[in-house]
């Protein structure tokens, strides 16, 4: 009867241990997957380094479900760049092609104007009611690769 | 000796590498790629030249362009799109950039070509500083691949004079 306890309490030990062991590996891959997302975050400088598109509005360029990389640095908005912004109040961000650039002479602000293009009409409609042009602080990355 | 599952996983694994050492090669290739475009544009007609009752001027064109931009594309590309854009300067703004006609070009075969075009977006300026104002017509092209890092390029083609009054 003593080797049988011996025996069950060995097997319960090693249960645990392989649990525990197992348990320890999970986290370590979970917690090694958000530095690698984390640092990929600091090195493009933007919230999303990658987004998926969403809508068919910059077809046939990007199709829905694309992967889209996307870069941020304090370079200045030129027209043609296709950048990421989120309208005021809403989650989606939107990938869109810079169509209008105003740059001011003293401050160096930009106004933006936007458009898909795929679509007809510029993204007037997009921004929020009175709100003519996205400024820099709208923009959370611009597209540089899919 | 290793179950099907294990050796499903290390071919899928192997697979996901390849396919993206495959997606960098491609992209870096493109580098090599040194394209020779050749591209003119000019104003045949000024259609309307306004000021708007919210106090901005606006201007709507027609242009003659054409444009030779087969160097550009690879087997890796998977379109250009190309705009042609307004570029002036006002005492208010260093630069104002606006895109008066675009164009996504599929293949080879359609990107040389010639035409005559309404611009597509109006050239509205943040104020009234058009009359007279010297405007530069800069060709602006965005390769865009089937994987890979985008290739971004401009041309510089031609300035204009708006005219001194509206018509």
């Amino acid at each position: 009867m003593g080797w049988i306890g011996g025996n069950l309490e060995s097997i319960r030990s090693l249960q645990t241990k392989q649990a525990l062991t197992q348990a320890v590996n999970l986290g370590l891959v979970v917690t090694s997957a958000l530095i690698l997302w984390r640092g990929l975050m600091c090195v493009t400088g933007t919230e999303s380094p990658v987004v998926v598109v969403l809508s068919g509005s910059m077809e046939p360029g990007f199709q829905r479900g694309d992967i889209l990389f996307l870069h941020m640095n304090q370079d200045p908005i030129r027209a043609g760049e296709i950048v990421v912004f989120n309208v005021d109040g809403k989650d989606i961000p939107i990938v869109h092609r810079v169509i209008e650039v105003h740059e001011r002479q003293d401050t160096g602000e930009v106004d933006v104007l936007t458009k898909g293009d795929n679509n007809e009409e510029d993204d007037r409609l997009l921004y929020p009611y009175g709100q003519l042009w996205l400024q820099k602080h709208h923009i959370t990355g611009r597209a540089i690769g899919t | 000796m290793h179950s099907y599952v294990y050796r499903l996983n290390t071919l899928v694994t192997f697979a996901a590498v390849l396919l993206a050492v495959l997606c960098c090669a491609a992209s870096f290739l493109d580098a090599f790629n040194s394209p020779s475009v050749r591209a003119h544009a000019e104003v045949i007609k000024v259609n309307r030249f306004r000021k708007q009752l919210s106090g901005n001027d606006e201007v709507s064109l027609t242009l003659n362009i054409s444009m030779d931009l087969r160097s550009l594309f690879t087997w890796n590309t998977k379109q250009v799109f190309v705009f042609l854009a307004a570029e002036y300067e006002t005492s208010k703004n260093s630069l104002n950039q606006i895109s008066l006609w675009d164009y996504i070009i599929r293949d080879k075969d359609h990107a040389k070509f010639q035409a005559q075009v309404a611009s597509k977006y109006p050239l509205i300026d943040q104020g009234s500083n058009l009359r007279g104002k010297k405007v530069e017509f800069v060709l602006h092209w965005h390769v865009m691949p089937s994987t890979g890092r985008m290739i971004v390029d401009k041309m510089a083609l031609s300035k204009f004079y708006l005219p001194e009054a509206y018509t």
